[in-house]
């Protein structure tokens, strides 16, 4: 449960803080209205300003036109595009996103429903009561946790993330997920910063944050693995989590 | 001062302490029984280190929650957004 220690703390400038919620899609056209209509339903019951700005890389399944549709029922001023012409990676659909970011404080999250917009009000929560500059999401602790997963991804996972604890000590329990608040210039520098792609990104953000003496909060959330389409964590997701874990040992 | 030349650093510590007390390289001619402690002591050590790694993560596999009620609740809110974009005018 959500601690209502802090919430008295900065709430004279609520109406100045925005909260930009950057969506990366690719091929997600079941999962784009459901998300954007959890988005809308916790975003709009909590008040705060917000703006939903979707970066389609080119699904071939029409996600964009989708979101089109999207925009036609939300307003332009909610929900904004700002598709790209293929695959590009994250980092940089981070970068294109926040250049028409107008919020102070950025969201980020994936598209599939692993992820469930109920947990952003605690996420904003915590950023006042510690004035944190990065909020990350974590399924190890508290009552964090997962759906979907067998015992050999458990096992993977946690060996993993007990590893990199183990080698790289960043201050952060979940290292991999990508459910995350952070202050808006905080995630300009980092991105500029980092270099890594896929599950290593996430980790080397954080990795990143904790050299660049950045504050971290964390709030437990529940991760539901992908409802429609299929998940990923194969043999080479696995050999290229290694050689970017033995890269940040080494380079940072 | 990276991860790793932080790893290299302790390494050199300590397997120059080791070296220096099971090879008695300073002449503190150590009683017997504390050389026979020190000799196999890295290898201890590893053994120690590697019970750990198992049980930590082997508790934490054990411990690792399942959100058979968040996965419910999503479901349930799916049918609900679908019910509400169609009535909105949404094609999927």
């Amino acid at each position: 449960m959500a601690s209502r220690r802090g919430a008295g703390l900065g709430q004279a400038g609520d109406s100045l803080e925005k909260y930009s919620v950057l969506l990366p899609t690719y091929n997600e056209r079941e999962n784009l209205p459901i998300i954007v209509w959890l988005l809308i339903k916790y975003l709009g019951e909590s008040e705060y300003n917000y703006e939903i700005i979707i970066i389609d890389d080119g699904s071939p399944d029409g996600t964009l036109e989708v979101a089109k549709q999207l925009q036609n029922i939300y307003g332009k001023d909610t929900i904004l595009l700002r598709p790209r012409e293929k695959k590009l990676g994250l980092g940089t659909a981070y970068v294109h996103g926040m250049q028409h970011a107008t919020g102070n404080f950025i969201v980020i999250m994936d598209a599939d429903l692993s992820h469930h917009p109920k947990f952003i009000p605690e996420f904003i929560r915590k950023q006042k009561e510690g004035n944190f500059d990065i909020v990350s999401g974590t399924r190890y602790k508290g009552n964090g946790g997962v759906y979907g997963w067998d015992l050999k991804r458990k096992i993977i996972s946690r060996g993993a993330n007990f590893l990199t604890q183990i080698l790289l000590r960043p201050g952060a329990s979940d290292l991999t997920g990508s459910f995350r608040l952070y202050k808006k210039d905080v995630l300009q520098k980092l991105v500029e910063k980092c270099v890594s792609k896929g599950y290593v990104f996430q980790m080397e953000m954080i990795v990143r944050a904790r050299q660049l003496n950045y504050s971290i909060g964390e709030v437990p959330i529940s991760f539901v693995d992908r409802v429609y389409g299929e998940s990923k964590l194969g043999g080479s997701e696995i050999i290229s989590f290694a050689k970017g874990l033995l890269t940040l040992f080494a380079t940072t | 001062m990276t991860k790793l030349m932080e790893w290299l650093a302790a390494a050199a510590l300590l397997g120059a302490a080791w070296l220096t007390l099971s090879f008695d390289l300073l002449g503190l001619s150590l009683p017997e029984p504390w050389r026979r402690l020190v000799w196999p002591l890295p290898v201890y050590l590893l053994l120690i280190f590697g019970c750990y790694a198992l049980a930590t993560v082997g508790f934490r596999v054990a411990t690792l929650r399942d959100c058979e009620d968040a996965a419910r609740e999503l479901q349930e809110q799916i049918r609900e957004a679908r019910k509400d974009l169609s009535r909105r005018g949404l094609t999927f």
